[in-house]
């Protein structure tokens, strides 16, 4: 290969486009490292502390499609503090330096100031898309920056984000110039916008396929909007309270059964049931359908609903569905691949919307299933076996059963025997998530039989260090392990340190690993960061010196080429 | 379960008022695990399994079960809805002002939210030149208790505050500090 011209190695390149692949042929020598990193174009970084800013800029100075990670999954779950780390604007300003010529940007888990957003907009003259997913520190004045700024956006897209509302102005900062917009997603946004501004900023962007608004768009908007854009393929809408009869719903169903194209639907904040005969038009083109933010539609209401729905692949309901329900979607829905259960009712006293049985029935229906994320208050070892069964192309698979370590209600036994099964029979499996009561046997299969898995999540399951030592000895592909109140100490933490180096990041909170497990496996490993996370309250009072006994309560260890970062603020100890 | 209505209003119970049926609040338990013994942790899942008391009753964890916030909200939005749809209608009056007005409380998610509200209501009746900011210096905005008692808004949680108040009154600067 290497007698080629280096046009053409670097069109052969052309044709990788996974990540994996990319960075594997860049290790091959030389000549193919440096050809990789001059026509890379898309670079994925997991972990935004494993690698410095500017190194990445400097190695690929071709980059239009950047993406960055930052805290730990946990995160979503309030279990890392509020100001743990994860900074966005430390790489925007390394971008800014190294690669003008940026053009899209995904940034997931980050903290991302007004000020970060501010530079974003003027300093890359091509930029067309920015995603920000569960980030926070922004406010609407970040995003009317890039409104007035990035001429030729194509891409806004805020999913599940905490952004402060300092008005309604943003939307508004969109020039009348523009009209390149295809996504606009600020369905995470608690504040007005100006009604009129987006009619007439849709209205212009003939490209635009995908549109989610927030709960502050009326249904009367919703239908003048749904005029303007009947190649929509994406909808979220906005609340959707009106009273049936009236004129603004007549109106809003005429302006669905124009919109031939649309085939994904989310939003539906406070909807009454009876509104949602609206929608029965478009059912039958539904591919991905999210009720999961409609708690006042009931079992009955959505079956109504679903058996409308029988291209429908993707999924995203509320537990009070019910078994029956599900029952209907299996019956319904054939070409289901993903399903999402969530729960309603998780303040209340537990009438037990959805069990096995819902799970089973959707199993035996829905052949395709490869995506699983299901909150239900029971499950039993003989679901599980008969839900591995029937759907052996399971990529994702997480189950959480409300109650923590609870046993298979029919024999009080753990489920260590169902989750064996899934995993013994999904040999696709990436991603795992576990509940209910679970022993070391649980982690003796998984680690003899989920060879493809890359992320395992682990909750109040386990009986001592074994468990831990059989995922880390097992999981040759794995990448990313968190673990909360598990009986896993110091012996399991240093069974295996080179398996660190592996994987992207360890997670450990509420388990038993002490501080001088946590300083030793930072010894050995100069390359891994061991962060030792402290909660406030333990702040104040611990002393100077905690012994090395005392154990630590939350643990962050990740591999890392940047050393310890300089950014971590006084509660994170990095060893 | 079932009885609901003013049953429900004399029972007796250990929680706040306009809590959930949990009488206990979320617990933090990860404050207190630091200091388990190895034999605690490990039975710690299996106390759980034990324990058949309703789930509502038992400690929570932080963290669980692994719900995004803007989720858990939505919940405790429709258990609101479920317990009670209509909603709580209370009549405001301020002092001087030739009529009153009502309010939903269900509406509104917090203090600030409420003031806001009242605040566009009442503007228009501010004396003099000034325009005074309804809840700031000037005002202060109480309720009758169900005791009968005129509080100061804002002293108890929000959700306690809706189900305990009657009435709104925005009182002037000078009844407001007791002249």
């Amino acid at each position: 290969m290497t007698y080629f011209p280096e046009e053409v190695v670097e069109h052969i390149f052309d044709f990788l486009s996974s990540h994996r692949d990319r960075n594997i042929v860049s290790t091959v020598c030389k000549a193919w490292y440096r050809v990789e990193r001059l026509s890379r174009r898309s670079v994925f970084v997991g972990n935004c502390y494993a690698v410095r800013p500017g190194r990445v800029m400097a190695r690929f100075p071709g980059t239009k499609c950047l993406s960055v990670k930052g805290k730990p999954h946990f995160a979503d779950f309030n279990l890392v503090p509020h100001d743990w780390g994860g900074f966005a604007l430390p790489w925007i300003e390394a971008a800014a330096r190294g690669c003008p010529g940026l053009e899209e940007l995904r940034l997931k888990r980050m903290v991302v100031s007004d000020e970060s957003l501010e530079l974003l907009a003027r300093s890359f003259p091509n930029f067309k898309a920015l995603v920000l997913v569960s980030c926070e520190g922004f406010s609407t004045d970040g995003l009317a920056a890039i409104a007035t700024h990035c001429r030729g956006l194509r891409e806004l897209d805020l999913q599940e984000n905490e952004v402060e509302d300092h008005g309604r102005q943003w939307l508004s900062c969109f020039p009348d110039s523009c009209t390149s917009l295809e996504s606009l997603n600020f369905a995470c946004l608690k504040g007005e916008v100006n009604a009129g501004a987006l009619e007439r900023l849709v209205a212009r962007c003939v490209n635009l396929r995908s549109l989610k608004l927030n709960r502050a768009i009326s249904v009367e908007s919703l239908a003048r909007i749904l005029v303007r854009t009947p190649h929509l393929v994406e909808l979220g809408t906005g609340s959707f309270t009106v009273e049936h009869r009236a004129e603004a719903y007549q109106r809003l169903i005429h302006a669905f059964r124009k919109c031939k194209s649309l085939k994904s639907l989310s939003g539906f904040w406070d909807v009454a049931p009876r509104c949602l005969q609206s929608i029965y038009s478009i059912c039958p083109n539904l591919t991905v359908l999210n009720l999961s933010y409609a708690p006042a539609i009931q079992g009955a209401d959505l079956v109504k609903l679903i058996r409308h729905c029988f291209k429908l692949q993707k999924l995203w309901v509320l537990d009070c569905i019910g078994d029956k329900g599900l029952a209907v979607v299996a019956s319904t829905c054939k070409e289901l691949q993903e399903l999402r259960v969530f729960p309603s009712d998780i303040y209340g006293t537990g009438t037990a919307a959805v069990t096995e049985e819902g799970l089973v029935a959707i199993s035996s229906g829905c052949s395709k299933l490869n995506s699983l994320l299901y909150f239900c208050h029971q499950m039993t070892n003989a679901a599980l076996i008969t839900v591995a069964k029937n759907c052996p192309h399971f990529t994702r698979f997480r189950l959480c059963i409300l109650d923590p370590g609870k046993p298979d209600p029919d024999t009080n036994q753990p489920l260590d025997e169902g989750f064996g099964a899934i995993v013994r029979s999904c040999n696709d499996l990436r991603r795992l998530s576990l509940s209910g009561l679970l022993t070391d046997t649980v982690f003796l299969y998984i680690g003899e039989y989920a060879a493809r898995l890359e992320m395992l999540s682990i909750a109040f399951a386990g009986d001592s260090d074994k468990g831990m030592v059989y995922v880390l000895n097992g999981c040759k592909n794995l990448r990313k392990l968190e673990i909360r109140d598990s009986p896993f100490g110091d012996a399991a933490l240093l069974e295996n340190v080179g398996k660190y180096e592996t994987m992207r990041s360890l997670w450990m909170s509420s388990c038993d690993v002490t501080l001088g497990g946590c300083k030793a496996l930072a010894a050995k490993m100069p390359r891994l960061n061991v962060e030792v996370i402290n909660d406030r309250v333990e702040s104040d009072e611990m002393e100077e010196n905690p012994s090395d006994m005392h154990k630590v309560e939350k643990m962050y260890v990740y591999r890392t080429l940047a050393g310890a970062r300089n950014d971590a603020p006084e509660f994170v100890d990095i060893l | 379960m079932e009885d609901l209505d003013n049953l429900k209003a004399t029972e007796l119970t250990l929680g706040l008022p306009g809590t959930s049926d949990a009488p206990e609040k979320p617990a933090t338990v990860s404050s207190r695990v630091n200091r388990r013994t190895n034999e605690e942790c490990c039975t710690f899942a299996r106390n759980r399994s034990e324990d058949t008391a309703a789930p509502a009753a038992k400690a929570r964890a932080v963290g669980w079960p692994p719900v995004r916030s803007s989720r858990m909200n939505s919940c405790r939005a429709r258990k609101m809805e479920t317990e009670d749809n209509s909603g709580i209608y209370v009549k405001v009056s301020m002092d001087g002002a030739p009529y009153l007005r009502k309010v939903d409380l269900r509406i509104y998610n917090g203090y600030k939210e409420l003031r806001n509200a009242l605040d566009d209501m009442f503007r228009c009746f501010s004396l003099g030149g000034v325009e005074a900011h309804i809840g700031e210096s000037d005002n202060a905005i109480t309720y009758e208790d169900r005791d009968g008692d005129w509080m100061l808004v804002g002293d108890v949680p929000w959700e306690m505050f809706i189900s305990s108040c009657k009435r709104l009154r925005i009182m002037k600067g000078s009844e407001a500090r007791g002249q």
